[in-house]
């Protein structure tokens, strides 16, 4: 079954690296797929001597590893997409339909979810404070919502929102976070423990920095992956140490696979220092089983692997969520036996609050020595911003039972979970019914990532187009039919498959377009190339 | 087993060897202490909402209205929000792609990077690009993804002004280049002299470090000085003919305290210079949100803007900003505010001189207090603000100062944050110092923490010449414990001095 070693992944790298280009989700900002080879970057001084009067910083001249993250800022298919866009702007039948549908966008504030209100009334009241005293806020602000505000505010010295904060965070708005994170998991969490970043990117960032000292240092990273891993362990000159996702069993995440890529690495001369598991998984939407997780623990406490859990993606409509600072805990396993980072965002979940970048990361089973570094790089940006601080309080302590807030609060929370539920029901059931196309469940996240067999002919084409058969795909639908999807290519996969992810974000209206002009679309697609 | 991947032994070194002196022991210390009940008086970040200040109101509003756009739909809201926060609002959510709860485009919303560029071309008289414009979770990101994208390894050096802003140390070794350290010349009010430059890159170079960049911070943290146009002229010229790129930290820029010497952006003078240099050296500018009478350091906004930088960098620049997905949005619209500010006749504009009005003279006041508690301490030196011309409020030896009245109308303001005092420590303290294992500033300060609960941080953090210690405080602690804190620090400094004086004879100025 496994057939790929490392040596076939880090071509596959190679290969999408150079010739393929990943969408980014969100910001029309695609991506393309990050090498895992070490940059060449050491810096000799012939390449910098001042006789060449390259300026400081042009492309020849600056950070090769900033080069190294290769990325398109302008990506084909967004770049399609928009320029559709204008078209349909300025001559409403130019195509043959007349929106753009973004299903490649992890922003769904942007394609229309709305705020949690309590959320929102509470932020803005922080964000005002002197009309808390006044009588006619409590005409437009709920009860709670302003007694909550009072509350936050109390914790925050000063109550200056306007202040940088504890480079942590605000302590209080951590202490909140531990009882939320105690009470989801049942297991002591330490405020300490805690450190609330600018969206979870930051935070993966500082890790990176801490972990990665050379080319030398290896991060074991799931393809497909989400590419912030691969970004941000280029930007700080380490190596991608990839393993694969089974698709065979729901994007399963198998041990022997980390023993084998793990001894594979060694035995190159990599020092793996971390293991990076996305779960609920991104692109790829799956959770993982407790067992699984069980495994995947005691492999990291075995080879003295830092476990490094983005855990931001939960929406957990069917299987239960276990963090795995919580699986850890149950197995017995404490402070001194496993070194755990968990990121989490406010950018996820039915709350999607993507533009605030509030999040942070729980760092435990390190030594006070470790943690005052972590702190340490922590203050030289300062603080996190407040608002998201506080949002991501909020967030771990929403609305209880009897609060003013809490019905319509739970209401508004159940609308979009059910609403996203529907939306990935309907999607995986078109995906699943297309010629070639199998389709993952959407388990816990907010993904679809198909598989597409596409023909032989497909293939050729896309070839002579120079692009990846699924991308060739993906912009063939686009110009069809105005849906964008991502190209698997973005994300790495087993060679010679081809998949592309889809969000479960357009609203619900738009979603029986997109099966429609999607299902028309593939059965010309295949239509034309069939064998 | 051996050691884990993230034990102290094995971890990045670069990190290690990063010194945060801001946040650093005296933090730390003063923290601890705070927990165990003692009343501590932080006067060591620029944070005036920490210690008091109230924010601006309109910009407030208008977030808040921001934040909760169902507010907008109420036909009550105008009970509590004036009708021009409500057009502002109505204006930025417009701006946005999904309100304050979508990521915006990486580099920050394209409607408030335009209008940061009519800020600049206002400012400076000379157009300016909303494309070359990054917003950024304030200032200090900013400078950590230029640096990231400029340092290859330790054989690049950056020029930073020493002393410092402990940011640029700190980012530097993160990244793994070389520091190379102009010093400023305190004897000619924190003066930058082109000649210590070359003297500074002559030595690195003589080590076999490329120096690619030069930061300088103006007007100066901690050292409150602003540069002249000349000097300025100088350190461009000093830049094309080294193919430097320029940093140019203006984040107090709206902080300047005399008429005579108003800030000019290094943006400006450069354009003022033509070609060829105006087309060839490279400036990238920071500003910030946190700042000035806003001081909204909470809200972490900030932006830089590039000057002939070529497109293809531009790009590299904007792919490390995508990684990061969208600075915060919030932020992004008080950036908007702070560059598109109130106009006479808006309904909420005499509030705002009045409350920004208010914060000037209040700083004013306090930078008075500072200067001539600390002048009037033994072994404790002030700078002059000799070669720059006081305001009428006589000769001071505040090198504070604010012209609220000449600020407000040209949109500029304020007083530095920061006060920088010399200590002239008797060599007895030196000595007590090393026997504690401390830097002399540093030991000097934990005391002062310890006796008086005032916060500050030490000289050394930000680099200090040889033999020569200062310590950094704002002026930003509430103006009623003013003269308190001056009396305690006074009393703690004069028995300090004496006690380890004995023998010392010295005489202070």
């Amino acid at each position: 079954m496994r057939r790929f070693v490392i040596g076939s992944a880090r071509n596959l790298i190679e290969s999408s690296r150079q010739k393929y280009q990943f969408e980014r989700s969100i910001l029309s900002s695609p991506y393309r797929f990050l090498s895992s080879s070490p940059a060449a970057d050491s810096p000799s001084s012939s390449s910098s001597s001042s006789s060449t009067m390259a300026h400081p910083v042009s492309l020849n001249t600056i950070n090769p590893k900033v080069i190294e993250c290769e990325y398109a800022v302008r990506g084909e298919i967004v770049t399609l997409a928009q320029k559709l866009q204008e078209e349909i702007q300025t001559k409403p039948d130019a195509h043959p339909f007349e929106e753009i549908l973004y299903c490649n966008i992890g922003n769904p504030q942007s394609l229309g979810q709305q705020p949690i209100t309590f959320f929102r009334e509470v932020l803005a009241l922080c964000d005002h404070p002197a009309i808390l005293d006044k009588s006619e806020t409590q005409g437009l602000f709920s009860a709670d919502s302003i007694e909550r505000a009072w509350q936050i505010l109390d914790q925050i010295p000063g109550r200056a929102t306007g202040a940088y904060s504890h480079s942590q965070g605000i302590k209080g708005l951590r202490d909140t976070i531990a009882a939320g994170i105690e009470a989801r998991d049942g297991f002591p969490a330490d405020p300490n423990d805690i450190f609330l970043t600018d969206g979870a990117s930051p935070a993966v960032h500082m890790m990176m920095q801490l972990l990665i000292r050379s080319e030398k240092d290896g991060i074991l990273c799931p393809i497909p992956q989400y590419p912030l891993y691969s970004a941000s362990i280029a930007l700080h000159g380490g190596t991608l140490v990839p393993y694969y996702l089974d698709e065979a069993t729901g994007w399963g995440l198998e041990v022997s696979e980390l023993k084998k890529q793990l001894e594979t690495s060694r035995s190159k001369g990599i020092t793996v220092r971390a293991l990076v598991v996305i779960n609920p998984g991104n692109p790829t939407g799956q959770v993982l089983a407790e067992e699984n997780q069980k495994a995947i623990v005691e492999f990291c406490k075995q080879e003295g692997l830092v476990l490094l859990a983005d855990e931001e993606n939960v929406y957990v409509p069917e299987k239960k969520f276990h963090s795995f600072k919580k699986v850890s805990r149950s197995m017995g396993y404490g402070e001194k036996d496993i070194a755990l980072v968990s990121f989490q965002s406010v950018s996820k979940g039915y709350y999607g609050e993507c533009g605030k970048r509030g999040g942070y990361m729980e760092v435990t089973g390190f030594g006070a020595d470790v943690r005052e570094q972590i702190y340490k790089v922590a203050s030289v940006n300062l603080c996190s911003n407040i608002s998201g601080q506080i949002l991501a309080s909020l967030v771990m302590s929403p609305p209880k039972v009897g609060d003013e807030s809490y019905e319509s609060y739970s209401a508004e929370r159940d609308g979009i979970l059910s609403s996203l539920a529907r939306r990935a029901k309907t999607l995986e059931d078109a995906f699943s019914k297309l010629e070639g196309v199998t389709c993952n469940k959407a388990e816990g996240a907010m993904y679809l990532f198909p598989r597409i067999d596409l023909p032989e002919k497909a293939i050729k084409a896309a070839e002579a187009a120079k692009k990846a058969p699924d991308a060739y795909y993906c912009q063939r639908l686009l110009a069809a039919t105005g849906i964008v999807f991502v190209p698997g290519s973005g994300f790495g996969q087993v060679p010679g498959t081809w998949h592309f992810r889809c969000t479960i974000l357009p609203q619900e209206e738009k979603i029986p377009a997109i099966v429609t002009r999607l299902t028309d679309f593939h059965k010309s697609f295949m239509d034309e190339f069939r064998g | 087993m051996g050691l884990k991947a993230l034990d102290y032994e094995t971890m990045n070194e670069n990190v290690k060897k990063v010194q945060y002196a801001v946040r650093g022991e005296l933090y730390l210390r003063a923290s601890e202490l705070q927990k165990e009940g003692k009343k501590i008086i932080f006067t060591n970040v620029g944070n005036p909402q920490a210690l008091g200040q109230k924010p601006l109101t309109f910009p407030r509003q208008v977030v808040a209205l921001c934040q909760a756009p169902f507010l907008l739909d109420d036909p009550n809201v105008g009970l509590i929000f004036p009708a021009d926060a409500i057009a502002r609002a109505k204006h930025y959510l417009s701006l946005t792609s999904g309100g304050l709860g979508a990521y915006s485009d990486s580099r920050g919303i394209p409607g408030v990077r335009k209008e940061v560029a009519e800020f600049i071309e206002r400012r400076d008289g000379y157009p300016s690009d909303p494309e070359l414009i990054f917003l950024t979770d304030g200032a200090s990101k900013g400078v950590m993804q230029i640096l990231n994208c400029i340092i290859r390894g330790q054989g690049d050096g950056v020029l930073v002004p020493v002393p410092q802003y402990p940011l640029y140390s700190a980012t530097i070794s993160l990244f793994g280049g070389s520091l190379v350290p102009y010093y400023l010349e305190e004897t000619a009010n924190w003066g930058l002299d082109v000649n210590n430059l070359r003297e500074s890159v002559a030595q690195a170079r003589f080590k076999g470090i490329t120096v690619r960049a030069m930061v300088i911070i103006n007007p100066g943290n901690p050292t409150g000085q602003c540069l002249s146009e000349a000097n300025l002229r100088e350190i461009l010229n000093f830049c094309y003919q080294e193919n430097l790129v320029l940093l140019g930290d203006e984040v107090y820029q709206q902080n300047i305290y005399q008429d005579e010497r108003p800030f000019i952006s290094s943006r400006k003078v450069l354009m003022d210079m033509g070609p060829p240099i105006s087309k060839d050296v490279q400036l990238v500018s920071f500003h910030t949100v946190s700042k000035g009478y806003w001081g909204e350091c909470g809200q972490r906004g900030g932006y830089f803007e590039m000057t002939n930088i070529p497109p293809k960098t531009v790009d590299e620049i904007y792919k490390i900003a995508s990684i990061s997905l969208s600075p915060n949005v919030p932020a992004q619209i008080f950036m908007g505010l702070m560059v598109n500010p109130l106009k006479p006749g808006d309904v909420s504009y005499d509030q705002f001189v009045r409350e920004s009005k208010g914060i000037l003279e209040s700083l004013r006041r306090r930078a008075r207090i500072m200067t001539d508690g600390f002048n009037s301490c033994k072994n404790v030196v002030c700078n002059f603000t000799e070669g720059k011309s006081l305001l009428s409020t006589g000769h001071s030896k505040a090198f504070v100062f604010c012209d609220f009245f000449s600020a407000l109308l040209l949109g500029y303001h304020t007083g530095a944050m920061y006060s920088f005092p010399q200590l002239r420590l008797p060599p007895k303290a030196i000595e007590a110092a090393k026997q504690a294992g401390k830097v002399p500033d540093v030991f000097y300060c934990l005391k002062l923490l310890e006796a008086t609960g005032i916060s500050t941080v030490p000289g050394s953090g930000f680099g200090q010449k040889e033999g020569v210690f200062h310590l950094r405080t704002t002026i930003l602690p509430a103006e009623e414990d003013m003269p308190e804190i001056m009396s305690s620090f006074k009393k703690f400094n004069d028995e300090f001095m004496a006690q380890y004086e004995d023998n010392w004879n010295r005489s202070r100025m």
